[in-house]
């Protein structure tokens, strides 16, 4: 079981709960869920308790993170996209905290079940989809007719725009889940060789040094990744709801 | 212990990953395990609209808030260094102002003093030139007075002279119009 590279993903029932033959168990994985939100909530608003005019530390965080997620939004979607802040800030802070939480060692990697993480994309997408219809009605569907292209061209185009469009959600939430599951995976292979090396007395403690090193190196490389998946799904979202706001590129 | 039995029996099957996959969602690799996806839907859905609701409610607008109370503050205190320092600037220019009029007073009245006493010199000046000539014209005047009845003088001396040297030199009286009368002759010569 320990070196069972597949055994951290694994979904285990705290609580037993089933409704209408439905299991709505709460699991390690809602815990984590929980421990995200309690975790990213608390440090925003128990950092900003002081309102300090001369941020504290933690407080400087927290409106360097506002800031930056701003930043991001205002950039790609311009200031009619700050309307999808609050949306766009919880998702880069949700998926951030979950992915850093989930470098813990035996902590639960909410980001790593593809459920989750395409839950979240459809989430991006049908924003995207509803706020679209809502304020441009058909007019969203010029999102699909780029402008300036001969009309011979214009249904294989729009053709290509429909399936880049519908294959969005699957790669926003194929692109989070697959780099925690293979980061994880790869970390516990490479911890598990050092395990077992080390287990071979004298010769195996010595050949197990070149894991150690792989093993802290991708450790380092791992919390890049967690910071940089939760950025680059925000920076989509960001770009997608730009679609929303203004059709017709 | 049982469970762990059970994985380590798996432990095979999920070398396979991708075989898990092509099977639609089933086996044992826990990501795709279909059965517990209603009940992280469910716990994702309450935890991250719970989330979301926190940052929207009170998070976002609280660091909103700090950083407008930041920018209003130092716009504010910028404001209040931009109007010191014009009001710095009125006070120098009013200083320097003060202080032109003051020498251009200072240079007036010099002037004037300057030009009072040179008119005072001047007037002085014409007064004592004044009185000098009038002296001089007095002085003039009693001269050719003096040289006027010296002059007569003369004439009355002359006479007698002559009476006298005739009446000396051929002893005879001479009329005193006569002599009058050559006096004026030697002197008209």
């Amino acid at each position: 079981m320990s070196n069972d590279p597949i055994h951290q993903f694994h979904i285990q029932k705290w609580f037993p709960i089933e409704i209408g033959g439905v299991d709505f168990s709460f699991t390690n994985s809602s815990f984590f869920m929980a421990a995200t939100v309690a975790v990213a909530a608390g440090f925003l608003i128990l950092s900003t308790n002081g309102r300090g005019l001369v941020p504290s530390r933690w407080q400087s965080m927290a409106e360097m993170s506002y800031e930056f997620v701003a930043d991001m939004l205002r950039s790609s979607a311009g200031t009619a996209g700050m309307k999808f802040f609050p949306f766009v800030f919880s998702l880069f802070m949700f998926v951030l905290i979950a992915n850093l939480l989930g470098m813990f060692p035996y902590f639960f990697t909410v980001t790593s079940h593809i459920i989750v993480t395409f839950a979240l994309a459809m989430a991006v997408i049908l924003t995207v989809v509803i706020y679209g219809f809502l304020n441009h009605g058909m007019g969203f569907l010029k999102l699909f007719v780029p402008s300036g292209v001969p009309v011979v061209l214009l249904p294989l185009v729009s053709l290509i725009e429909v399936i880049s469009f519908l294959s969005r959600p699957i790669s926003l939430s194929v692109r989070l889940f697959a780099n925690m599951l293979a980061g994880h995976i790869t970390l516990k292979v490479f911890a598990g060789f050092v395990v077992s090396l080390g287990a071979m007395g004298v010769v195996g403690v010595g050949g197990a040094i070149l894991p150690l090193a792989m093993a802290v190196a991708l450790t380092a490389l791992e919390f890049l990744v967690a910071f940089l998946q939760a950025y680059v799904f925000a920076v989509l979202t960001c770009m997608y709801l730009n679609d929303a706001i203004h059709p017709g590129h | 212990m049982a469970s762990e039995a059970t994985t380590e029996t798996t432990v095979h099957t999920e070398t396979g990953v991708p075989g898990g996959e092509a099977h639609g969602g089933g086996g044992n690799f826990p990501p795709f395990d279909s059965s517990t996806f209603p009940s992280q839907l469910l716990w994702l859905a309450i935890m991250f609209g719970l989330f979301y609701y926190l940052m929207s409610k009170v998070a976002l607008p609280r660091i909103a808030g700090i950083l407008e109370d930041r920018e209003d503050r130092i716009a504010g205190d910028l404001a209040e260094a931009d109007r010191l320092k014009r009001e710095t600037d009125e006070a120098i220019a009013a200083y320097e102002q003060a202080l032109a009029e003051a020498r251009n007073k200072a240079h007036s009245i010099a002037r004037t003093n300057r030009e009072k006493l040179e008119a005072e010199v001047e007037a002085k000046r014409t007064a004592a030139e004044d009185k000098l000539n009038q002296k001089l014209a007095e002085a003039d005047a009693r001269i050719s007075e003096i040289k006027e009845a010296a002059l007569k003088e003369v004439d009355g001396i002359a006479a007698e002279t002559a009476e006298e040297i005739v009446a000396s030199l051929i002893g005879a009286k001479v009329s005193k119009a006569e002599l009058d009368k050559a006096v004026a002759a030697g002197m008209a010569r």
